[in-house]
């Protein structure tokens, strides 16, 4: 037997050379993801068949459809008179004359300049909370935001005087973003005090009054925290700022207002619907239930038997109720537990339930994040010496809010989606409340494709523009600083 | 020997309250609590100063008066003569029957969706993409809202399907007809399918103002005592193979001890469908669903189906790879790898996202009022409420059933997770 | 302190730590038992023993990341009771160094040099800022200061945990096994960090499996198995001549190949 040498070595180098046709191409692909099988090709003949059908059925109404026209019997009209007896368009004139109502329900035409600039600011708001101190994003965002701010003013309005308003007020968001961007994060602070003053207008300084309020307690904490700790010195400046706002305000803001009456015309709370009402809805009380879910997730994790079965007990009543029954709270109860006489807003009690709803919603997003973060990272702020409210602001809920971002923004989407719930209780959200008001035109009855669809178009733009984007952070910050 | 954590050497002092850990909880754990009681305080001063001033007071009673409404579906009997108690139980069957159709349609609708989007079938995944994103982002209201205008003013009106001697005579076809052999119509008033009957009952008895038939009672012991029978069969397969290797073919046995019996009883019972048939206005025989009710029932299923989609797409996808490669690389074949090594793991994490699903589900039924079915919300949180003007002791009793309703849900996920949780250290 | 030269290390008589007695459990679980033990000034000693030992837990015990049911610890003349004052007090001047680095990925490394010198001790930043590129520089790092610390190596991150206690001019440091989640090549770097840090005098106590660190710096080695203090001695005599059995088990594993 030839005994064989296991010597070897390679004289030359193979280069790569190309695949067989069988392995690239459409053909490849078409056999790979379509008909890879006989349970697959079936799969795609039927839902190849699904699509036709579709199409099919679909496309002749949306091409025949008609923008111009003042009634649904005009619209079917110029239908049969373009495609032939018998052939179905939309109606999209229906749109064509009420976008407005759908988009900001009742509010004045010659005012829509507000809410739109305070939704462009809400973005110049959120630029330091999604960018931290990345100029370059910043620019880009407020730059981009300014811009379509722009284009939608022109689009809206016309009045030159409200146009070159919005773009001073950018150009200020700009310059400043670009000059000191820390400072942007003042802007986001004093966000809830523009918006609010810029959406119900009136006078000038009921929300500076409001604001000062504010200024007591971040005084107080300032001057005392040092002294008596964070709680103590939070606690005694709440009190006061509770004693200005009850007794002093009301005063000193009268005497203000009749010394110097600035302010921008008043608009209702029940001229406000469409998604206007949403978003004001769904913004003000996921800002609002941020402070109170971190609290919520902090008292739950909490070693304090008495604060943690508080904190479970809040969360879990709240979790194992519908919106629904909020809502009623807010319209029928709430006026129960105020002292007698106080009457207010019914979008303030609406905002002020679905605020203690999406809380619950966010502790527990917020909890999820707390437990993502290792032990060792409050071990480690315990060693240096910082103190349990120090850990938590500087170390532990920087991080744990940056985690909990995909679920912040989930909990967005499903609270705005869930605005459409106040229609229940009054108030007119775009799909019920507006709808309805439209459809109950004798011009358009029995109308009901295209208002569903123009609203929930409108809707899967900003949820599913929203879900894609909190996707895009959430792949970010796996690789960021990782 | 000395205790550290025991006597303070140099005895109390009241900083210790803030600065001891031993005191510190207790400190501000006393303090929550005077700060909660004095909140309560104030909230219930107000309520009674408030109530004071309406000239009402909190009291159950108005349950037992005379209700004064009609419920367009019930479960069990119920006239506008009966109490608001009655109504608000009917309601409450309302709610769970939605609820329970909404679970099991989804899940085979979120199931179904979430393997298709998982196949490698390029269009079939990205249809079911589609459905789960357009389902996902927009409002479920907007689904049941339209789910119901399509069924009560797109469908025909009743009169629609007579059949003339006339049109027969002339050939002409009736502008609507019915679906799956004349057995079910889907008017603009509801939709009419056969209704099961059986013509030999068995007998029953009557309770609360309920009857209950000893027949339904017969046909699910059967069914639940075919299926403890199948499992004792499976189990019996499995020892044969533990003992000998080979794995006794039972599948034909399995049909037959599964749905033998319960054929053979209902064959017994006389078991026959009564169909609906127009006769004068309306369809008459059978059972008329209520378009409430089937837009409702449509829409939170394929709306919460989305949602398990995702979870089973979820699910399957957490299992690593590495754990199929390791199946195929023993041998297993994918169906066995499928059954023995994937789905264990795959329910693991799919189950918890799917029961907050059904809950999700469940306290979403609310919704019906805007089809204006009459669910617990619709009855005890509606009309109730209004008739009565009770709106503390209504909201109360209601928001109370839900939480009822979800912990036992949550419950029975919790049980789930801890019978299931994988033995790591 | 930060300019002082290096020490030939000596040992004052000056007591750092006195422990006495101290016992703790974990629920019914005795970990640390009848522990007694006295540190000098200026000594570095070094902690071994089998894993679930309680070494870990006695240095934790020593800045009160855990609590201690019976005994006393005194830390530089404050004795750590359930008084936040004096756990306060202790773990500003008390440094620690733990297994995983533990640094604030969201931070940059002057950032998180910075943190505690402006919060807990009211440093200006400025001055903080100074302090923390000298002890960077100090490390061998200054360069990396802007950056974030997963963008550091291993070695670099555990240098730079090091020197952010220092920052607090601590006067004790304690090292929570520095070195077992580094890859062989990082040990070393930082292993050079600890004895130069032993060089300038610092008292140190160091749980470890480096038993050429042992040889080099210490003087002292404790050997712990069970919750107790199984043997101490002077490195030469516990490395060349155990008594103990448990101990020359132990070291025939760890030296064993």
């Amino acid at each position: 037997m030839q005994e064989e040498s296991v010597f070897f070595v390679r004289g030359e180098m193979i280069n790569p050379r190309s695949a067989p046709s069988s392995q690239s191409g459409a053909v490849k692909w078409l056999r790979d993801n379509l008909f890879s099988g006989w349970m697959n090709s079936i799969l795609t003949v039927l839902g190849f068949a699904f699509v036709v059908y579709v199409i099919h059925e679909s496309l002749p109404w949306l091409m025949n459809g008609v923008w111009r026209a003042n009634s649904l019997a005009e619209c079917r009209a110029i239908i049969e008179a373009s495609a032939g007896p018998g052939a179905e368009g939309a109606c999209w004139a229906l749109i064509r004359e009420r976008w407005h109502q759908f988009l900001f329900g009742f509010y004045p035409p010659e005012e829509y300049w507000r809410p739109v600039l305070a939704f462009a600011l809400m973005f110049v708001a959120l630029a330091p909370v999604l960018y931290s101190d990345n100029r370059r994003s910043m620019l880009i965002m407020v730059g981009g935001v300014g811009v379509l701010l722009f284009l939608a003013m022109i689009a809206l309005d016309g009045s030159v005087g409200h146009i070159a308003f919005t773009v001073v007020v950018m150009a200020a968001m700009l310059a400043l973003a670009y000059a000191a961007p820390s400072k942007l994060f003042w802007v986001t602070l004093l966000f809830p005090a523009i918006g609010f003053y810029l959406l119900w207008g009136g006078s000038v300084w009921g929300p500076i009054g409001a604001l000062v309020g504010f200024g007591i307690v971040a005084a107080a904490y300032m001057l005392l925290q040092n002294r008596l700790g964070v709680v103590v010195s939070t606690g005694l400046g709440f009190v006061l700022a509770c004693l200005w706002w009850l007794f002093v305000q009301t005063q000193v803001t009268t005497a203000l207002h009749d010394a110097m009456p600035i302010g921008l015309p008043g608009v209702d709370s029940d001229q406000f619907g469409g998604f206007l009402l949403a978003f004001v809805i769904g913004v003000a009380a996921i800002a609002g239930s941020l402070p109170i879910g971190i609290l919520l997730a902090l008292g739950r994790r909490s070693d304090m038997l008495l604060v943690k079965t508080l904190c479970v007990g809040f969360i879990e009543f709240i979790r194992g109720v519908p919106l629904i029954t909020m809502l009623f709270t807010a319209s029928l109860l709430l006026q129960y537990f105020l002292p007698p006489q106080t009457n207010f807003d019914l979008i303030l009690r609406v905002i002020i339930l679905v605020t203690l709803f999406a809380s619950a919603y966010i502790a527990e997003v917020i909890r999820g994040g707390l437990a993502a973060l290792p032990r060792g990272q409050t071990e480690a702020a315990d060693s240096l010496g910082l103190d349990y409210w120090q850990a938590q602001r500087l170390i532990i809920m920087p991080q744990a809010l940056k985690i909990s971002i995909p679920g912040i923004v989930s909990s967005f989407i499903g609270l705005f989606k869930d605005t459409t719930l106040v229609a229940f209780v009054g108030l007119f959200d775009p799909l019920q409340g507006i709808t309805k008001i439209v459809r109950a035109d004798i011009n358009w009855k029995g109308v009901y494709w295209e208002p569903y669809l123009f609203v929930g178009a409108i809707f899967f733009v900003f949820c599913f523009g929203m879900s894609r984007y909190s996707m895009y952070l959430e792949n970010k910050l796996k690789t960021d600083h990782r | 020997m000395a205790i550290a954590s025991d006597a303070p050497k140099d005895g109390f002092r009241l900083s210790m309250l803030i600065y001891d850990t031993r005191f510190r909880s207790y400190t501000i754990q006393v303090i929550v609590l005077i700060l909660v009681f004095l909140a309560v305080a104030w909230l219930a001063d107000n309520t009674i100063k408030n109530l004071a001033a309406k000239d009402k007071d909190i009291e159950f009673g108005f349950l037992w008066n005379r209700a004064g409404y009609d419920i367009g579906q019930q479960l069990i009997p119920y006239t506008n003569d009966s109490t608001h108690f009655r109504a608000a139980v009917v309601g409450l069957l309302n709610t769970l029957v939605v609820a329970f159709f909404g679970c099991i349609l989804a899940t085979i609708i979120g199931v179904f969706a979430g393997v298709l989007r998982l196949s490698n079938n390029w269009l079939v995944a990205r249809i079911m993409t589609v459905y789960v994103e357009v389902f996902r982002n927009v409002p479920l209201l907007l689904w049941i809202i339209l789910a119901y205008t399509i069924f009560s003013e797109t469908r025909p009106a009743p009169s629609d399907f007579r059949v003339t001697d006339a049109m027969i005579a002339e050939g002409v076809e009736p502008k609507a007809s019915m679906y799956l052999w004349d057995s079910v119509a889907i008017t603009n008033r509801a939709s009419d399918i056969p209704a099961p009957l059986v013509s030999r009952p068995l007998g029953g008895f009557e309770i609360w103002g309920t009857y209950i038939s000893f027949s339904v009672i017969a046909v699910i012991a059967v069914i639940i005592a075919s299926v403890l029978g199948n499992r004792a069969l499976q189990a019996r397969a499995k020892a044969i193979q533990e003992s000998t290797g080979v794995r006794p073919t039972t599948w034909w046995q399995s049909l037959l001890i599964l749905f033998a019996p319960v054929v053979i009883l209902l064959l017994a019972m006389g078991f026959h469908l009564e169909y609906p048939v127009l006769k004068g206005f309306n369809f008459q025989g059978g059972i008329a669903v209520a378009h409430s009710f089937t837009a409702l029932v449509v829409a939170l299923s394929l709306y919460t189906g989305a949602y398990i989609a995702e979870a089973v797409r979820a699910g399957v996808m957490a299992i690593a790879r590495g754990q199929s490669e390791a199946a195929f690389a023993l041998g297993l074949r994918p169906g066995r790898t499928m059954n023995l090594v994937i789905l264990p793991q795959a329910l693991r994490v799919i189950i918890p996202p799917l029961i907050s699903q059904y809950l999700n589900l469940t306290k979403n039924t609310t919704l019906g009022i805007a089809v204006s079915y009459l669910d617990l919300k619709g009855t005890l949180g509606g009309i109730t409420l209004n008739q009565t003007g009770r709106e503390l002791e209504c909201m109360l009793l209601m928001m109370l059933t839900y939480l009822a309703l979800s912990l036992i849900i949550s419950s029975l996920m919790n049980i789930y997770n801890t019978s299931m949780k994988l033995k790591e250290r | 302190m930060a300019d002082q030269t290096a020490r030939k290390m000596e040992v004052s008589d000056e007591v750092a730590i006195q422990i006495t007695n101290m016992n703790k459990w974990y629920g019914t679980f005795h970990v640390l038992r009848d522990i007694d033990m006295t540190v000098q000034r200026g000594e570095r000693i070094v902690i071994c023993g089998p894993s679930g030992s309680g070494k870990s837990t006695l240095i934790r015990c020593i800045n009160r990341l855990e609590e201690h049911q019976q005994g006393h610890i005194i830390v530089d003349g404050t004795e750590l009771t359930s008084d936040l004052k004096n756990i306060d007090k202790v773990r500003s001047e008390v440094g620690m160094v733990f297994q995983h680095f533990n640094l604030f990925p969201h931070l940059t490394i002057l950032e998180n040099l910075t943190l505690a010198p402006i919060w807990v001790r009211k440093t200006p930043k400025r001055e903080a800022e100074e302090v923390a590129m000298h002890y960077l520089g100090k490390v061998k790092i200054p360069e990396q200061a802007h950056k974030y610390p997963g963008q550091l190596s291993g070695g670099q991150q555990q240098r730079v945990a090091i020197a952010r206690s220092l920052c607090m001019k601590p006067r004790i440091m304690l090292f929570d096994e520095p070195t077992s989640a580094l890859d062989p090549e990082m040990i070393k770097e930082v292993l050079d960090t600890m004895i130069e840090l032993a060089e300038e005098g610092m008292t140190m106590l160091c749980v470890t499996h480096e038993m050429g660190f042992a040889q080099a710096v210490a003087n002292r080695v404790i050997f712990m198995d069970q919750g107790q203090i199984v043997e101490q001695n002077e490195p030469k005599e516990f490395f060349n001549n155990p008594k103990s059995e448990r101990t020359k088990l132990f070291l025939s594993q760890i030296l064993g190949h």
